[in-house]
C-alpha cells in the first residue's frame, strides 16, 4: 500500500532523515517508534507532502507520489491525523467532520458523504451527541476522536496517525487505541507513529525503530517487544547491570 | 507443505523492499555496534547512509573466515553477551573455532527457518523425526531440532554414532523422517542391509540431508536403498546454521530464505558480482541477525542462483546444490577441514615436515580421511615404533582440533614434491 524507498529529508543544512525505507502492506498496522527528535513527524510530513525538502521515492498503491503537493496526496487516499489534533476550534464538530470530506463533496455529492458521517458517528457516538458543539470545547480525548473522524471522512486508503496518545490520560489512551484496533479490524491500513511504544506494539503487526533519522530495526511487534535494546530505550525497562 | 506462506510466497516486489529495509537497518546496527565493521567502513570511506539500493551492496567490503578468526571469540558480536542466549561454534582456522551467538529473536527466526526447510521436505506434525547430527557446538542438530519441534513433530535427539542403537530406535520408535548427513544415511542403509533387515519394514518415509554435498547419485542411492523421499538442505554455521536454503518437492534447487539473507554470486578470483544464473561463490548478508550480523560473508561454496518461478508457489529464488568450494577446504562427515588447520598441527609435531596431502574418499558410503605427511630424514630412518607414535600424535590432534578421525601415513622426505612443484594438498576421490 505505502512504500518508502531511501528517503532523506533536510531542514536547511540539517539532515533529519537518512535513507529511510519502510512499507505498510494493505490491511496492515505498522508502528513507527522513536524518541523525541528521531524524525518520526518529519517522515509523516514528507510522505504526506507537507515538508517538501526531501530526496528518495515513495509510492501509494504502486504510484509514485514523491514530491506531489499535499492536496493531491490527500486526494489519492492518504488520510492524516496530525500531531496535536489540529482541529478547528471555533467550528462545530459537524463542520470539522464535513471539512474532512471537502475534497470529495464536489465529485461525489452529499449522499455518500452523509453515509460516511453516519459510520463515523457509529465509531464515536460521543461525536454525534456533541455535533453542534464548538470543537474547542471538547475534552482532549474527544478532540482526538474528532481528528480521527475527520481523517476518515476523506475515505483514506491508508491512515497516518501521528502520536494519537499525546497528552491524554491513560484511560483515554486505552479507548483511542481500542478504536484504532477496531479500524484495523475493519480493514483499514494504518501507520501509527508513537512514543508510547508498549501500547503501539501491542496492537501493531510490525514496527520500525527510528533513531537519529535512521531506521535501526524492523520486525514483527513480538520481535521488537523481545528485543532488549527496544525494551531499554522505549519500554522503560532498565536492567541493573551485574557485569559488563 | 509451505510453512510460512506470507514470506515464502511474498510477491517479488515486496521481498525486494523488505530486503532493502532490513539491509539498511542491519548496516546501521553493524556500523554502530561492531568495531570491525566501523573500522572497515571508515577505512574505505563508506557510510551505511550511502546504501540506497540493493545494488549498492556491491560497494561494501567482504567478510571472510579469516576476519572471524581475527576477532575470536566475541569480537564481531553486535550485542553484549548478556543479550546472547546461545553460543555455537564451528571449525575455525589457526587452531581456534569460529564463535557465533544468538539472541532470543535470532533463535526464534532460526527455528522458523528450519521449520520451513523441514516442511518443504515434507515433515508434518505427525512425523517422528530422528536427528542424527551430532549435538553439541555444531549448529546442525540444534537448528533442525527446534524447527521440528516448532512444526510439532515428535523429535528424537539421537545424535550421531552407535548405528546399531540408531537402527533399533528407528525400528521400534517408528521413525518417519531421518535428519543427518547424506553419507551417514547411506551408512545406515548399508548397515540395515548387512543386518538382514528389510528396509520396507521400517516406517521411514523421508530423509532431509545436509552438512555436506549431496550429489544426485547419492540422493538416488539413498532413496532406492531406504525407499524414502530425499531432500537436500543447506546451511553455513557462521551465518546461522541450517535453514538458509532447502529443496521443495520439485527438487529443482534450494529455496533461499531471502527475507533473512541477501545472496550474491561473485567470481572467486575477481570478486566481481556475477549476473543471475552464473556460477560462482555464494556471498551472504544477514538481514535479521541481532547478535552476529554478517555483511557479505564469503561462504566459499560454489553455486548459481535461479529466479525462474517454481511450481511449488514459493517466490524465494533457488540456489543450485553446492557440490564444490572455491577454496581448498574439504567437507567431510559434515565437518570443514582447512589446510591451515592441518598445517598448524604439523608445525607442533617434532620430526615431520609441513608437506602433506589430504585424501578424502568414500568407502561403502562413509567418508574416510587419509593424511600423507612427509617426515624428515632423521625420523625416516628411525625405529618403526617411533614412526607409529608420530602418526598417533597427529591422529589425536586431528581428532581434537578438526573433529575428524583420519588415518595418517608417513611418507619419505621429498616424496610429495616433484620438480613441477608440490603435489595437490587435497585429493577428493568422492566426487
Amino acid at each position: 500500500m505505502l512504500r518508502v524507498e531511501s528517503l532523506s529529508a533536510y531542514y536547511g543544512a540539517i539532515q533529519a532523515l537518512r535513507n529511510v525505507s519502510l512499507h505498510v502492506s494493505a490491511g496492515e498496522m505498522v508502528t513507527l517508534l522513536g524518541a523525541n527528535g528521531a524524525g518520526k513527524s518529519t517522515l509523516i510530513k514528507v510522505i504526506s507532502g507537507i515538508h517538501p525538502s526531501a530526496k528518495g521515492r515513495w509510492f501509494l498503491n504502486g504510484q509514485d507520489i514523491s514530491g506531489l503537493p499535499v492536496e493531491e496526496i490527500l486526494r489519492r487516499g492518504m488520510g492524516q491525523v496530525p500531531e496535536g489534533r489540529q482541529i478547528f476550534a471555533p467550528l462545530s464538530v459537524l463542520d470539522n467532520l464535513m471539512l474532512g470530506a471537502y475534497s470529495r463533496l464536489r465529485g461525489e455529492g452529499k449522499k455518500t458523504v452523509l453515509q460516511d458521517l453516519e459510520s463515523v458517528y457509529e465509531l464515536f457516538p460521543i461525536l454525534r451527541e456533541r455535533k453542534d458543539q464548538r470543537a474547542g470545547t471538547l475534552s482532549g480525548g474527544e478532540q482526538q476522536m474528532l481528528a480521527i473522524g475527520r481523517a476518515l471522512m476523506s475515505r483514506p486508503k491508508i491512515l497516518l496517525l501521528d502520536e494519537p496518545s499525546m497528552g491524554l490520560a491513560p484511560r483515554i489512551v486505552g479507548m483511542i487505541f481500542q478504536t484504532i484496533q477496531t479500524l484495523r479490524r475493519k480493514g483499514m491500513t494504518i501507520l501509527l507513529v508513537e512514543q508510547n511504544a508498549k501500547a503501539a506494539l501491542k496492537i501493531a503487526d510490525r514496527g520500525y525503530v527510528l533513531e537519529n533519522g535512521r531506521i535501526l530495526m524492523e520486525g514483527e511487534s513480538e520481535d521488537l517487544l523481545n528485543n532488549r535494546e527496544v525494551q531499554r530505550a522505549y519500554l522503560g525497562k532498565e536492567y541493573r547491570e551485574v557485569w559488563e | 507443505m509451505i510453512w510460512d506462506r506470507r514470506y515464502e510466497c511474498m510477491p517479488r516486489e515486496e521481498i525486494e523492499q523488505l530486503q532493502l529495509e532490513r539491509l539498511q537497518s542491519t548496516l546501521h546496527r553493524a556500523y554502530r555496534n561492531v568495531s570491525f565493521y566501523k573500522k572497515k567502513f571508515d577505512q574505505l570511506k563508506i557510510s551505511p547512509d550511502e546504501i540506497q539500493s540493493k545494488k549498492d551492496l556491491a560497494q561494501l567490503p567482504f567478510t571472510t573466515k579469516e576476519d572471524l578468526a581475527g576477532s575470536y571469540p566475541y569480537g564481531m558480536f553486535a550485542l553484549p553477551l548478556r543479550e546472547v542466549i546461545r553460543i555455537h561454534s564451528s571449525s575455525g582456522i589457526r587452531g581456534k573455532p569460529t564463535v557465533t551467538g544468538y539472541t532470543r529473536n535470532d533463535l526464534h527466526h532460526w527455528s522458523q527457518l528450519t521449520a520451513r526447510v523441514l516442511s518443504a521436505g515434507g515433515v508434518v506434525k505427525d512425523d517422528v523425526v530422528q536427528i542424527a547430527f551430532r549435538y553439541g557446538l555444531f549448529t546442525g542438530a540444534f537448528g533442525l531440532h527446534h524447527g521440528a519441534e516448532l512444526i510439532g513433530a515428535s523429535v528424537i535427539p539421537m545424535s550421531t554414532g552407535n548405528t546399531h542403537l540408531q537402527v533399533m530406535i528407528m525400528q521400534d520408535y517408528k521413525t518417519t523422517a531421518l535428519v543427518s548427513t547424506p553419507s551417514y544415511a547411506l551408512y545406515i542403509a548399508r548397515y540395515i542391509e548387512s543386518q538382514g533387515i528389510d528396509p520396507k519394514s521400517l516406517s521411514l518415509k523421508r530423509g532431509l540431508f545436509g552438512g555436506e554435498p549431496c550429489p544426485e547419485s547419492i540422493r538416488k542411492e539413498i532413496a532406492e536403498r531406504l525407499f524414502i523421499d530425499v531432500t537436500d538442505n543447506y546451511g553455513v554455521s557462521e551465518v546461522m546454521g541450517p535453514g538458509i536454503s532447502g529443496e521443495c518437492e520439485y527438487k529443482n534447487g534450494l529455496h533461499l530464505a531471502e527475507d533473512h539473507f541477501i545472496p550474491e554470486i561473485v567470481d572467486p578470483q575477481t570478486l566481481q558480482v556475477l549476473p543471475m544464473g552464473a556460477e560462482g561463490e555464494l556471498v551472504l548478508t544477514t538481514l535479521t541477525k541481532e547478535a552476529f550480523p554478517l555483511i557479505r560473508y564469503r561462504t566459499r561454496d560454489i553455486t548459481a542462483l535461479d529466479s525462474t518461478p517454481c511450481p511449488c508457489g514459493r517466490t524465494l529464488l533457488r540456489m543450485k546444490k553446492v557440490l564444490r568450494r572455491s577454496d581448498d577446504i574439504l567437507i567431510l562427515k559434515g565437518m570443514k577441514i582447512y589446510p591451515s588447520q592441518v598445517e598448524s598441527i604439523l608445525m607442533e609435531i617434532e620430526g615431520v615436515e609441513p608437506h602433506y596431502q589430504i585424501i578424502a574418499d568414500r568407502v561403502q558410503g562413509i567418508d574416510t580421511l587419509e593424511l600423507k605427511v612427509e617426515v624428515n630424514e632423521n625420523v625416516f630412518s628411525d625405529a618403526i615404533k617411533n614412526l607409529q607414535s608420530i602418526s598417533a600424535q597427529i591422529e589425536r590432534r586431528l581428532r581434537e582440533l578438526v573433529g575428524v578421525s583420519g588415518k595418517v601415513k608417513l611418507v619419505a622426505p621429498e616424496s610429495l614434491r616433484s620438480p613441477e612443484g608440490p603435489a595437490p594438498k587435497i585429493i577428493d576421490r568422492r566426487i
